[in-house]
């Protein structure tokens, strides 16, 4: 007699927990054939609440870590993954995607977090800058993570979308919270034990699943966020996302692209979820004219 | 006894003799100047001693029109150009300005009530010095861009407020022009007469109609302008609330937005800080253009062992201020920019008072005529009052003390704006905490309000995002693929 299989709960990752959503709400993911795979958390607003709660407590520590350490980590995130990739690519399969794309969705997946990983220690050397104003002052500009990001993951790429959204924030210090591929959300769930075994701090990395037109408004219009990221969604969705995101002013981004693409990576990336800082301080006038020799 | 009855000071009046002024402003649109389609007109009032310096146009909806369809059939030939020779045009432009710039500071002070030392010691020569920096980015792009395919974005809707009318000019102009960008800039409508000048200056130059076209009027005429349908990129620099209407407005439309808005900077003193520099530094930080500046040092803290002793500086350093004619030389405070600014300085004046906090102004004789305000200390406050919380824009300044440094760093970035910060001490290692630990986009350490073209100025939270001058004012003015 064959074994019972032991399926797994697919729950959501909030504060570096694996809680269900509090709404007690599920919706069946199935197989292309319509077998039922997973009864994936349905998130509700108090799931997004409680997430972006999570994400500020974790910001300033996550901020703090030296870029090095940053660095070290996403290419953890990467060796973890690289370890676990034949469940990702089960996970593609069961859905319907072939052993082709499965393997370069993981793939390109994992590289991107390399790619990252790189950057962590290098992108304020590249745009920060030494200003030479004309009065008696050492001034610099540098650049700070905005804060708190909410993404919504590309729907139609089950973990390169949500990787590539979510590896440039918080490469840069920022922590975030992301509302996962609605059609294929069990990647992004499994990605959030490759996270939880690679030393990201909770909080860092929030994910939850579920319906976009439930979660995403509260997302976008709520005040402890900092800026809003989205990729491929309608037209008419981005506007009514971007009309909420003003109150606080919430600095938006909309990206129409192909995420398997190689210019779907980059610096921009990074530098898009950065503010800049200029400080100013005067320098001492001691004469000095005859020690130029 | 008053530092000013022991030794008064002659009155040094800049002359106003060899300004030009007309009596009626036309708009400035496809190289001509044209009369408003409205057919209105409305007064430009100087502030100092509420006489009638022009006439106005006010831009209606289809002016605005007139003036984007010459900024776009513009765009492909200026884009077009070598960037080489934008640049010369820039140069131009910079070298015209420094030739005129007693006349521009003048007319600025005149027209918006600041004083002339500033306007002709300040403004003027950073509004030069910004297009001549930028000038020289017209051909080097690529440095500041690389791997990245830089392309202008097209028609820059540009709407500038009126607390450092041609300076704010300077900033939106010169950086969408060395980017190859075409321009429709509105000043606002209490100090339209050195953007204004500024016209006739690119007329002199020789610029190609239409690349820059400039339009007055009121709120009604910004709207047109956010809302044209042609428009790729709005750039705006004023309050908070406005800032929040026009991004509604854009919102799924593709414009791009810079917006630079309102303030309520911190200024913190610890008690190692040379406390005479701290204190001119207080000054400078909540005086400088009467307190309208959206950086101003609105919000002091000072660390509780020093406090009676700042405090008692600061009151007799604020008794020697002139408040004054803004013309004469000797006037540290000019004149406030409007009589509805003054209203609303004055209606918070009295609303701190009504919430208990206790009030500081100095004795100073106010000119009879005119829109005046005496420096303004607010004691006693807390995070709670409503002169703290809020924008006043005015010479009004509140006073916190606090005991450690993250009970300050708490209370500063308490508000939902985060423009600018300061920090007042003696030790290194403290200044690089706070300049981290403070949500803001320009930190002044041991010094306040300085700026320089190559010196990015922008916000954090509510104060708007994008930043202007040096290398990272360009990005807000070009397309990267």
């Amino acid at each position: 007699m064959s074994r019972i299989e032991v399926l797994k709960t697919y729950k959501v990752y909030i504060g570096g927990q694996f809680p269900r959503t509090e709404s007690g709400r599920y919706h069946t993911i199935t197989s292309k054939k319509g077998e039922p795979l997973a009864n994936v958390c349905l998130c509700s607003r108090k799931d997004v609440r409680n997430a972006v709660v999570a994400a500020r407590k974790a910001q300033g520590a996550w901020a703090e870590r030296a870029a090095f350490n940053r660095g070290q980590i996403l290419y953890r995130i990467a060796e973890m993954l690289e370890g676990r990739k034949s469940q990702f690519i089960e996970e593609l399969l069961s859905l319907g995607f072939t052993q082709k794309n499965a393997q370069t969705e993981i793939d390109l997946s994992i590289e991107r977090l390399v790619y990252y990983a790189g950057w962590c220690d290098k992108y304020n050397q590249i745009v920060s800058s030494v200003n030479p104003v004309s009065s008696a002052h050492f001034n610099f500009s540098t650049c700070e993570p905005m804060g708190v990001i909410g993404i919504i993951a590309d729907n139609n790429s089950p973990l390169l979308g949500l990787i590539s959204s979510l590896a440039p924030a918080i490469a840069g210090g920022n922590t975030v919270v992301v509302l996962s591929s609605v059609d294929y959300p069990l990647n992004a769930v499994t990605f959030a034990e490759v996270l939880h075994a690679s030393d990201v701090p909770g909080g860092v990395v929030n994910i939850l699943t579920g319906s976009l037109h439930e979660t995403a408004p509260t997302l976008a219009s709520h005040m402890d966020i900092n800026a809003f990221v989205a990729s491929n969604i309608s037209h008419e969705f981005s506007t009514s996302l971007q009309l909420n995101a003003v109150d606080n002013l919430k600095r938006f981004f909309h990206y129409t692209i192909d995420w398997n693409q190689q210019n779907s990576q980059g610096l921009h990336f990074i530098g898009d979820l950065q503010e800049v800082k200029t400080t100013w301080h005067p320098i001492e006038q001691i004469g000095g004219a005859t020690s130029s020799y | 006894m008053k530092n000013k009855e022991k030794w008064p000071l002659s009155p040094s009046m800049e002359s106003t003799q060899h300004i030009s002024l007309k009596k009626q402003y036309a708009l400035f649109i496809d190289g001509k100047w044209v009369a408003p389609n409205s057919g209105k007109y409305f007064p430009s009032i100087n502030p100092a001693d509420e006489s009638h310096i022009a006439d106005i146009s006010h831009a209606n909806e289809k002016d605005v029109d007139l003036a984007v369809r010459a900024a776009r059939k513009a765009f492909p030939s200026w884009s077009g150009l070598a960037p080489s020779e934008r640049a010369k045009y820039l140069f131009r432009i910079a070298r015209i300005m420094q030739e005129k710039s007693r006349e521009l500071a003048v007319i600025e002070t005149l027209d918006g009530g600041k004083p002339i030392r500033e306007s002709r010691d300040i403004d003027v020569p950073l509004a030069c010095n910004h297009f001549f920096y930028y000038a020289g980015w017209a051909d080097k792009l690529a440095y500041a861009f690389p791997n990245r395919q830089v392309e202008p974005l097209g028609v820059a809707g540009q709407i500038i407020p009126w607390n450092f009318p041609l300076l704010m000019a300077a900033w939106k102009i010169a950086p969408a022009l060395a980017t190859g960008n075409t321009v429709v800039l509105k000043p606002a409508e209490t100090t339209s007469l050195t953007a204004l000048k500024l016209a006739e200056i690119i007329e002199e130059a020789g610029l190609p109609k239409g690349v820059v076209n400039i339009i007055t009027g009121f709120g009604d005429t910004g709207s047109a302008l956010v809302n044209h349908p042609d428009i790729n990129k709005i750039a705006f620099t004023g309050s908070t609330n406005v800032g929040k209407i026009i991004q509604r407005a854009i919102a799924g439309t593709g414009k791009k937005a810079t917006l630079e808005l309102g303030g309520k900077s911190a200024n913190i003193i610890f008690d190692d800080a040379p406390i005479d520099q701290a204190v001119e530094g207080i000054v400078n930080g909540i005086f400088f253009n009467q307190g309208h500046v959206c950086c101003a040092g609105s919000r002091l803290f000072v660390q509780e062992n020093i406090a009676d002793k700042v405090i008692r500086k600061l009151k007799l350093r604020m008794k020697s201020l002139y408040v004054g004619n803004p013309l004469d030389k000797n006037t540290d405070i000019g004149a406030i920019n409007s009589k509805e600014q003054l209203k609303t300085i004055e209606s918070y004046i009295s609303i701190g008072k009504k919430e208990g906090a206790e009030i500081y102004q100095p004795a100073c004789d106010l000119p009879k005529k005119g829109f005046y305000c005496l420096p303004t200390l607010f004691l006693h406050v807390a995070q709670s009052h409503t002169v703290v919380q809020e924008e006043i824009f005015g010479p009004v300044l509140t006073i916190q003390t606090f005991r450690t440094i993250d009970e300050v760093i708490q209370k500063a970035n308490n508000t939902p704006y985060g423009l600018a910060a300061g920090v007042w001490t003696d030790k290194g290692s403290r200044i690089f905490n706070l300049t981290t630990k403070l949500k803001a986009g320009v930190v002044w350490a041991n010094t306040y309000n300085k700026f320089d073209p190559t010196s990015p100025f922008g916000g954090y939270k509510e104060s708007g995002f994008g930043r202007e001058g040096g290398i990272h004012g360009l990005a807000a003015y070009v397309k990267l693929s």
